[in-house]
């Protein structure tokens, strides 16, 4: 055995967040987007002043796993609840977690209208083009063709349009700060998603306005995948639809 | 401190700034825009914030953040958007998080009208949102009973941590009364379970309702109905006008028990002996008061501004032992005094 005094920590967990597994199915990459939002919060040292906007869907239960304080919103409200916080208490450093469903389709208005105000939150998009909790329905990030429990013959753009870019849509509103869209398939995106989130958050630390990370995501349970077939599917599917990369970032970038 | 002139809604605005209320979110809807107008003028001269949202959905829910981030907040709405409030009152009730609802009734249903209603009792008080919970509700009949309420409500709403609503309408939000605002000073309550950033050094707190383990859920429902139970017990008020010799009673409230005033007037000229019973708690309904006249009166004529509604509370708090009738208005009708007064002389007859 080496001698212990050699040896260094290179990795350990990050200090927000529990010692817990997690409720998420295997293969699902909300625990990845945990850690990372739990790693810049500690890297900008603001535990101490954070609040998480917990949504509905599968990541409602959130607060378990990060050791912050945490609301819970009602569906698609997280931006207002935020709001809310942020307003009342300037200090906080606020953020909303939210799915698809949560954000672009019953919170669109929410969505908007807090980054159309510049919101000093930051909101973190988890996009895995269907409804997790609720058992695989469409969700208004599903690909056409795509098939799930209530488009049984695959999205038809006939029937109900065409999925939503929402990195796109809040990018061309004059107030937000950072809007980029990263993915959780691979280790390197997981880099660049992680240097997305800080960013995000070190922005309201700055107190800039308005910070927006999408992540694509995996739901290998919903999808009807294995964990490697789902990472494969994102890559393949998703991203042509949903391209990575910055969309709006008012210090530098495009 | 002296009189001043001011409108309802304006003097209901000043009263929650006074009860150290500097934040309010909401969204416009007649008939009380002069609150918001009011508090987008005044907040950031006291150095708090006035929030115009995108929809009454969002007001209730940046009501929710405020709350829960443990600071006086509040609102203020009429009934179309009181219905689009009730999603987020029922998760505040929910998560146990004090704050302050105006509502300026209209009539409805739907998009109703524009006018003054009291038709929104039952939302007010029974719910609207889902699930076993209530609002502690105060319906004041005069502007300066509103000053009055507001600072009221808000400490009920912490002492209590829940919800508090005031249930206005058209008239009361409207009129121009002179009112003195009391000089004391807010209230304070522990606060230690809202969301402020750990700091590093208590356990992380969360705001939340959601219990998925139905026994869990049970406990807390029960703990609700407790709190409720306590308020029933301690929070009723009621006003009773002339009724030490009564041997009928009118019951109503808000803008309509005005309105009976003058009609009691006028019956007591002519020789009747009515007296009224005005309820100020809508929740908690002053069953007590009610109570005291079993025996005493002879039948008690309920009036409202709506089909019907107070009525029910009416006839549970007298358990069906005395006779209720009833004349309403609605719509944004207002009762005259004379017309109350006519009815009320046709029931007598009827009993001869």
């Amino acid at each position: 055995m080496e001698n212990i005094e050699n040896m260094k920590v290179v990795f350990q967990k990050t200090e927000s967040l529990y010692e817990r597994s997690t409720h998420y199915c295997p293969g699902c990459t909300h625990g990845i987007a945990h850690r990372l939002v739990a790693e810049a919060i500690d890297e900008l040292g603001v535990a101490g002043r954070a609040v998480g906007i917990a949504p509905v869907g599968c990541s409602v239960l959130m607060y378990n796993y990060l050791n912050v304080d945490f609301q819970e919103a009602p569906h698609g409200r997280a931006p207002a609840l935020a709001t809310g916080v942020k307003r009342v208490r300037p200090d906080t450093i606020v953020f909303t977690y939210q799915g698809d469903g949560d954000l672009a389709s019953i919170g669109t208005a929410e969505i908007i209208h807090a980054a159309n105000r510049g919101e000093k939150i930051t909101v973190i998009f988890i996009n895995n083009a269907i409804y997790g909790m609720t058992g695989g329905q469409m969700a208004p990030t599903t690909l056409i063709g795509q098939k799930t429990s209530t488009t049984p013959y695959g999205r038809d753009a006939e029937l109900i349009g065409y999925p939503i870019r929402m990195a796109e849509l809040l990018s061309t509103l004059k107030a937000p700060s950072y809007i980029v869209r990263e993915s959780l398939h691979k280790p390197a995106n997981i880099i660049k998603a992680k240097k997305a989130i800080k960013k995000a958050f070190e922005n309201q630390v700055k107190g800039m306005p308005f910070s927006f990370v999408e992540l694509l995501s995996t739901c290998p349970t919903n999808w009807g995948m294995t964990p490697i077939q789902a990472l494969d599917w994102l890559e393949k599917n998703m991203i042509p639809y949903f391209p990575l990369g910055e969309f709006k970032n008012i210090d530098g970038g495009n | 401190m002296q009189k001043v002139l001011m409108k309802g809604c304006e003097a209901i605005g000043e009263a929650a700034i006074k009860s150290g209320c500097k934040y309010f979110f909401g969204y416009p809807i007649t008939p009380q825009n002069e609150i918001p107008e009011y508090m987008s003028r005044r907040l950031p001269q006291v150095g708090g914030v006035y929030l115009q949202s995108e929809s009454e959905v969002a007001a209730i829910n940046m009501i929710f953040g405020g709350a829960g981030a443990g600071i006086r907040v509040m609102t203020s709405s009429s009934s179309p958007g009181i219905s689009l409030y009730s999603e987020g009152l029922s998760y505040l009730a929910g998560a146990g998080l004090p704050c302050l609802i105006i509502n300026v009734m209209r009539g409805g249903p739907g998009l109703g009208g524009i006018q003054p209603s009291q038709s929104d009792y039952f939302q007010a008080t029974k719910g609207g949102g889902h699930g076993d919970y209530r609002l502690i509700v105060f319906a004041p009949s005069t502007v300066q009973e509103a000053v009055d309420l507001v600072s009221k409500a808000f400490d009920l709403a912490d002492k209590y941590r829940n919800p508090a609503m005031i249930l206005a309408d058209g008239i009361i939000g409207q009129m121009m009364e002179p009112v003195i605002f009391p000089e004391t000073k807010p209230k304070e309550y522990d606060k230690s379970w809202a969301t402020t950033g750990r700091q590093g050094k208590r356990p992380q707190n969360i705001v939340k309702s959601l219990l998925l383990n139905p026994e869990e859920l049970e406990k807390w429902n029960w703990e609700l109905k407790r709190k409720y139970d306590t308020i029933r017990e301690t929070e009723q008020m009621a006003e009773e006008y002339m009724l030490d010799d009564a041997d009928y009673m009118i019951a109503a409230y808000g803008t309509t028990a005005r309105i009976c005033r003058t009609s009691i007037q006028q019956l007591r000229d002519e020789g009747y002996k009515v007296g009224m019973l005005r309820p100020i708690t809508l929740f908690p309904f002053p069953d007590k008061f009610f109570a005291r006249y079993m025996g005493k009166i002879k039948f008690i004529f309920d009036v409202e501004m709506s089909t019907g509604q107070m009525i029910e509370d009416v006839k549970l708090s007298t358990l069906c032992r005395i006779p209720v009738h009833f004349h309403g208005r609605t719509g944004g009708m207002v009762p005259s005094p004379e017309e109350i007064a006519e009815k009320f002389k046709e029931l007598v007859a009827k009993e001869k």
